[in-house]
């Protein structure tokens, strides 16, 4: 028996299979079916021209509108619409809707929806994100939501994987996004194609599970099909008291092959930024600092988390945003928003210059909530930075962490919050 | 055999430039079309024509997991892809909603804009006319060939049901 990675474990086990192969092409059982308010319409119309009246399980299916939410306009207003009925007639209670949503990726973690072990598709490319907490977990488009909400099931070709060896201690104002954009400079944004990137090292034990999280939900810019880490005390703490389901803790067999390994020492790292229009453009901010921005956008399902916003005030507290700057704020959840509410971070925030937004994923794909006109370069925490990503063709985005994005919001440029 | 015109682009065409976010309000695959490749191309979406092919080189289809892309793609008329490689969540999207796309890096590369090109699916020989080359596609796995055939994700989802 040859051995295998974390991800084809949890693969062969959701397949029924003693063990599987990089390129084997399996039907595996799914323990969670995601979608969101622009991709879930989609998977509807499919379910229902298909024929299909029910669901295979409604509890095993989760629906966040978070996309253009609360509506943006009329045709968005119809998308949530048709989306909230289809919950309704098939009996699916994890619907998140206007007041209970957040951005879907902080939002299922926090909900204790998804955990260890578990084989979960989304209808959202960012649902890898999940590999945080040791779940094999990743993005589909809506035809594969339909067919997930239809039987329970679906296809997948197993991957081959990339080690990343994380060792060493990060920096200060080093965080799992400086982790995870580096990574794709280094391999590039099809340097994991179809791959997996299973995280490994004593590093891990340095990064907290909001870093962890951030770092997974990069995989895919990568061009990865998951990314991984192991279950140690930290997600063991984080799942406690949210999951309910029992915990299937997977571990790579020590004979598992690796299409390559990559070593990261955590504390050889610098804050990294990454330039228009690919994430794989990768600078220090040393090297990007002085470039002029008129925006700043801090929050997205990849830093939106408490901790995001608690670096973000660390710096901001007590400062002024740059003339010319706009700073949104965006929470990932109500919890989140709460809790930064009774620490008192979204005064700080307001007192700084901030505009404060309810959980949205809003301005991350140029939806709403602070789209760019030509001209206008701004520095976010969210994603991606392609050609128009968040407005107009003529705008930029630079990736970097809210430590980044909050120093270059007072500095009215690309600034280095080591050099506060 | 599909046979048209090739539109020609880069390495990464990633799904914000495909169909930018800004019309995912809509899932009318005549309203996606309308916007396809607009980003990059203002006069793709008006000039083509029903039965041209489009070619990209690496990663074509990277970013978002929105199926609107692939099928904006389709409705605009367009019969093919052929790429150098594909991002997955694309090529499982393309496959599911049964719409033909080509891995080829020689291809990609030799293929130029404007090209007449034709392609047999089925052997996944593709022929540019205009050159007179010829080069073979990578066949699909008999699994993925099933989906096809069967039309799609859920006809094949239905026949395993047996519903």
């Amino acid at each position: 028996m040859m051995g295998m990675t974390m991800t084809q474990k949890i693969l062969a086990a959701h397949a029924g299979l003693p063990e599987v192969h990089a390129g084997d092409l399996i039907e595996a059982n799914l323990d969670i079916v995601l979608g969101n308010d622009v991709t879930t319409p989609v998977a509807i119309g499919v379910f229902e021209k298909a024929g299909f009246t029910k669901v295979f399980d409604p509890e095993k299916i989760v629906i966040a509108l978070d996309h253009y939410t609360p509506c943006k306009d009329i045709k968005s207003a119809d998308l949530c619409k048709t989306a909230r009925n289809f919950a309704k007639k098939h009996g699916i209670s994890h619907l998140y809707d206007v007041g209970t949503v957040g951005i879907e990726h902080a939002l299922l973690p926090e909900q204790g929806i998804v955990g260890p072990g578990d084989c979960i598709i989304g209808a959202d490319s960012h649902t890898c994100t999940y590999g945080a907490l040791g779940a094999f977990s990743t993005g589909v488009g809506s035809t594969d939501m339909a067919a997930g909400m239809a039987s329970g099931l679906n296809w997948f070709k197993v991957p081959s994987a990339i080690k990343v060896e994380l060792t060493g201690k990060p920096g200060p104002y080093v965080s799992g996004k400086d982790v995870i954009l580096h990574l794709i400079g280094e391999i590039g944004v099809d340097g994991a194609l179809y791959k997996s990137l299973e995280f490994t090292g004593d590093g891990i034990a340095n990064l907290t599970i909001d870093d962890r999280f951030t770092i997974a939900n990069m995989a895919i810019e990568a061009g990865g099909k998951n990314g991984i880490f192991p279950v140690d005390d930290v997600v063991c703490e984080y799942i406690k008291g949210r999951f309910n389901r029992e915990p299937v803790v997977y571990e790579a067999d020590e004979d598992a092959e690796y299409d390559q390994v990559v070593r990261i020492d955590l504390s050889k790292l610098e804050p990294t930024v990454s330039l228009p229009h690919l994430p794989s453009n990768t600078k220090t901010v040393s090297e990007a600092a002085g470039m002029p921005i008129q925006q700043v956008v801090i929050g997205s399902c990849t830093n939106g988390r408490i901790s995001d916003l608690r670096i973000a005030d660390s710096i901001l507290k007590g400062k002024k945003i740059a003339d010319g700057v706009r700073c949104i704020v965006i929470p990932a959840t109500q919890r989140i928003y709460l809790q930064a509410l009774k620490e008192g971070l979204i005064e700080d925030f307001i007192n700084a210059g901030c505009a404060v937004s309810t959980p949205t994923c809003g301005p991350c794909l140029g939806g709403h909530m602070g789209v760019m006109a030509a001209s206008e370069r701004a520095v976010t925490t969210t994603n991606r930075n392609f050609v128009g990503r968040m407005g107009d063709t003529k705008s930029e985005v630079i990736l970097a962490s809210p430590a980044v994005a909050a120093a270059s919001a007072l500095a009215g440029c690309v600034a280095d919050p080591r050099a506060l | 055999m599909l046979k048209g015109k090739v539109w020609k682009y880069g390495d990464n065409v990633d799904t914000d430039v495909i169909i930018p976010a800004r019309y995912l309000n809509s899932t009318k695959a005549e309203d996606l079309a309308q916007h396809c490749m607009e980003d990059i191309d203002k006069s793709f979406a008006s000039e083509v024509k029903k039965g041209d092919i489009m070619a990209g080189g690496w990663n074509f289809g990277c970013g978002s997991s929105r199926e609107h892309a692939p099928i904006a793609i389709q409705a605009s008329g367009v019969s093919c892809v052929i790429a150098a490689s594909f991002a997955r969540i694309f090529y499982r999207n393309s496959i599911n909603i049964g719409f033909p796309i080509l891995e080829c890096p020689q291809a990609a590369e030799a293929i130029n804009a404007g090209d007449i090109v034709s392609v047999d699916t089925a052997s996944g020989i593709i022929t540019d006319e205009t050159t007179g080359e010829t080069f073979e596609a990578k066949a699909f796995p008999p699994f993925i060939e099933n989906i096809i055939n069967k039309g799609g994700l859920l006809p094949y989802l239905k026949e395993k049901l047996g519903e």
